[in-house]
């Protein structure tokens, strides 16, 4: 159990860390997201105690981390892969790591094996890709069989094999009772491998729930609607149908619809009272990397500038369909948001990121989640 | 300290390259340039001024290469210390025994051995290599205060080191600690010890009291202070480095 208590990092006029509160409980697979530069590293190194905090503490069962006796028998943790010497080969680094704490030599060559590392064993370390070297800054996390357990973006620069061995690893720790808390940027993955969910934006805490909790909180599903190519007039007459009805309508390119604020069997029901034949009725859930795209938005710090040539790449753009009217557009403005879709000429396009720029104004639709601000 | 953290430090010092390098170096370099100093002293012996005859010091002129040789245990000594700092292997090993003393003195116990042990194979070698080379100038290690002499110049090479690694334990740089030390010992302290008036600051430098006990003959240059004094005097800039070290490791972020 790790524990943060209004945990604070400043660096001169920078603050990195901002009163950051939370919990991170055994037996589960806790993901620690943000933006670059979010102080998810500088949080990691103060539960470490390699930084200390500005103000506040953050203990691992109860204790901070520099008094915990033997503490490599309790907590292991991969914060950067390439903090090795490149000159010492794999087996040597680990076995002076092991020796810190009098762990024998037998337990080195049982985690190269587990990280399969077992033929590199005895290169220099500078030799090793990306990947490798993530491999073994993982056996070291794992040399004192430790309860706690931290990893900094475990997975950058493993290959799919190594993606999901990392996904599978954090389970299976997780299901043995530990604690374990990996910071990722992949959010399909974090989304498979991680039970419950803390975010934080420019140093603030902005979510701490559950991940499916996390999705439904931040993110608004959308149903396709396909009707049959053959009915011109049909697709006009359904789309008037669910405007009435309270939906928002978008038009993709190819002519689908995408509806919100109507369930499924309400739209179906519609369809047939107009006698439309439809070719498609999906349900569309948003994705964590939606959810969480819409709720760091406004925590962003490192945004890339527009590069004039990217029109040039650009989809095409959603419409708003000719049967809605003006006030719908207004209604409509953050449930398109929802897509990342451009704003339809003179629709509701004040918002130049179609974000909102409060996580709590997340289109309107769910439940707001608790407003950091 | 404790005998696993002492283990652990003695399987990093011996697994990297630049430890080798550097104390075979500082080796290499003292007894050859001391020997052939000692060649060239031999064979113009007799050309030299008479007060020069009469203060000739056998012992340190076998020690005179360890001016350069005095580098390579420098070199190890930073590079001890800042390797750990520049592959971030400083924040792998807090991340796994987060106390911080016990981690730097363990590592200065045995690169401070394994220094003292190279400094004495050093001076010895040194040493008898010079007198083979002086002939009837030399001197028997069996002689008044040369046995003092010749280990106390491995401990000089021991606490050269030690100092060098407490340097580079506040300044975390190793180019910032060579940078400083490596002219330091070379030329700027041999410099101001050459004149009369700066003499009276640079005879309290740390390499300047310590080479002290290298000497067996009075010589034109007077001290106040003698042989172990010099090097109880190089031991204090040492304890000050180190704790200098140890304060910045303990509060600073790593
Ligand atoms: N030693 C330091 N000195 C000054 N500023 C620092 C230091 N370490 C981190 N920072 C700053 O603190 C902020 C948080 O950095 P941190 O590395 O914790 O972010 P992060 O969430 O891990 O980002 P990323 O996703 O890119 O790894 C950044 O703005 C960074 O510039
Ligand atoms: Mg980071």
């Amino acid at each position: 159990m790790i524990e943060a208590v209004g945990l604070t990092k400043r660096f001169g006029a920078k603050t990195a860390v901002d009163q950051l509160s939370f919990q991170v409980r055994p037996g589960h697979v806790t993901g620690f997201l943000g933006p670059n530069g979010s102080g998810k590293s500088t949080t990691m190194r103060m539960i470490l105690g390699l930084d200390r905090p500005t103000s506040g503490h953050v203990t691992i069962n109860g204790r901070p981390f520099r008094e915990l006796p033997n503490a490599q028998r309790h907590v292991g943790a991969l914060l950067d892969a390439k903090a090795v010497h490149g000159g010492r080969r794999a087996r040597t680094h680990l076995l002076a790591l092991a020796q810190l704490s009098g762990i024998p030599e037998k337990r080195v060559d049982e985690v190269l094996g587990v990280v399969g590392l077992q033929d590199v064993a005895r290169q220099r370390t500078k030799a090793f890709s990306l990947g490798m070297g993530q491999r073994l800054g993982i056996a070291a996390a794992l040399l004192g069989d430790p309860q706690v357990l931290l990893f900094d973006e475990p997975v950058n620069g493993l290959d799919p094999e190594g993606i999901l061995w990392v996904r599978n690893l954090m389970r299976q720790l997780a299901a043995e009772g530990r604690t374990v808390f990996v910071s990722s940027h992949l959010m399909s993955e974090m989304a498979l491998t991680a039970d419950h969910l803390i975010v934080i934006g420019r140093g603030r805490l902005l979510a701490d729930m559950g991940v499916q909790e996390f999705i439904a909180h931040n993110s608004a599903g959308f149903a396709r609607v396909r009707v049959a190519d053959s009915d011109r007039l049909g697709a006009q007459a359904l789309g008037e149908a669910l405007v009435k009805a309270g939906g928002q309508v978008l038009k993709e390119p190819d002519g689908a619809l995408r509806v919100t604020g109507l369930t499924l069997p309400h739209v179906s029901d519609l369809a047939h009272e107009a006698g439309v034949r439809l070719w498609e009725l999906s349900p569309h859930r948003a994705s964590l990397e939606e959810a969480y795209m819409r709720l760091t938005q406004s925590a962003v710090e490192y945004t890339s500038t527009e590069d004039p040539r990217a029109e040039l790449f650009e989809p095409e753009p959603l419409t708003v369909p000719a049967w809605e009217d003006e006030g719908a557009h207004q209604v409509s403005g953050p449930t398109a948001a929802a897509f990342y879709a451009p704003p339809p000429p003179g629709a509701a396009g004040a918002q130049p990121f179609l974000m909102p720029s409060r996580p709590g104004d997340l289109a309107g639709t769910a439940t707001d989640p608790e407003d950091p601000r | 300290m404790s005998t696993a953290v002492l283990k652990s430090e003695w399987t990093k010092i011996r697994t990297v390259a630049s430890t080798v390098w550097s104390l075979v170096s500082a080796l290499v370099a003292t007894v050859g340039i001391s020997a052939a100093l000692c060649w060239a002293i031999g064979a113009t012996f007799d050309d030299l001024p008479q007060e020069q005859q009469a203060t000739f010091d056998p012992t340190v002129m076998s020690f005179a290469g360890m001016t350069f040789g005095q580098l390579g245990m420098i070199v190890f000594g930073v590079l001890v210390v800042t390797s750990e700092y520049s592959s971030g292997m400083i924040r792998t090993s807090l991340a796994a025994v987060p106390r911080r003393g016990t981690l730097l003195l363990s590592k200065l116990a045995v690169a401070t051995a394994l220094a003292l042990v190279v400094g004495l194979l050093t001076s010895f070698l040194s040493f008898f290599l010079g007198q083979a080379i002086l002939g009837e100038h030399s001197i028997g290690i069996g002689e008044p205060n040369i046995l003092r002499a010749v280990v106390g110049a491995g401990l000089y090479m021991a606490l050269i080191a030690l100092f060098s690694m407490g340097f580079a334990t506040i300044l975390r740089s190793a180019v910032l600690s060579l940078g400083i030390l490596m002219p330091f010992f070379l030329m700027i302290s041999n410099i101001l010890s050459a004149f009369e008036t700066t003499r009276k600051v640079s005879q309290w430098f740390p390499d300047q009291a310590g080479s002290k006990i290298m000497q067996t003959v009075p010589g034109t240059v007077e001290t106040p202070y003698g042989p172990w004094t010099g090097l109880g005097i190089m031991v204090v800039w040492v304890l000050a480095a180190v704790l200098g070290g140890y304060l910045v490791l303990r509060k600073r972020d790593a």
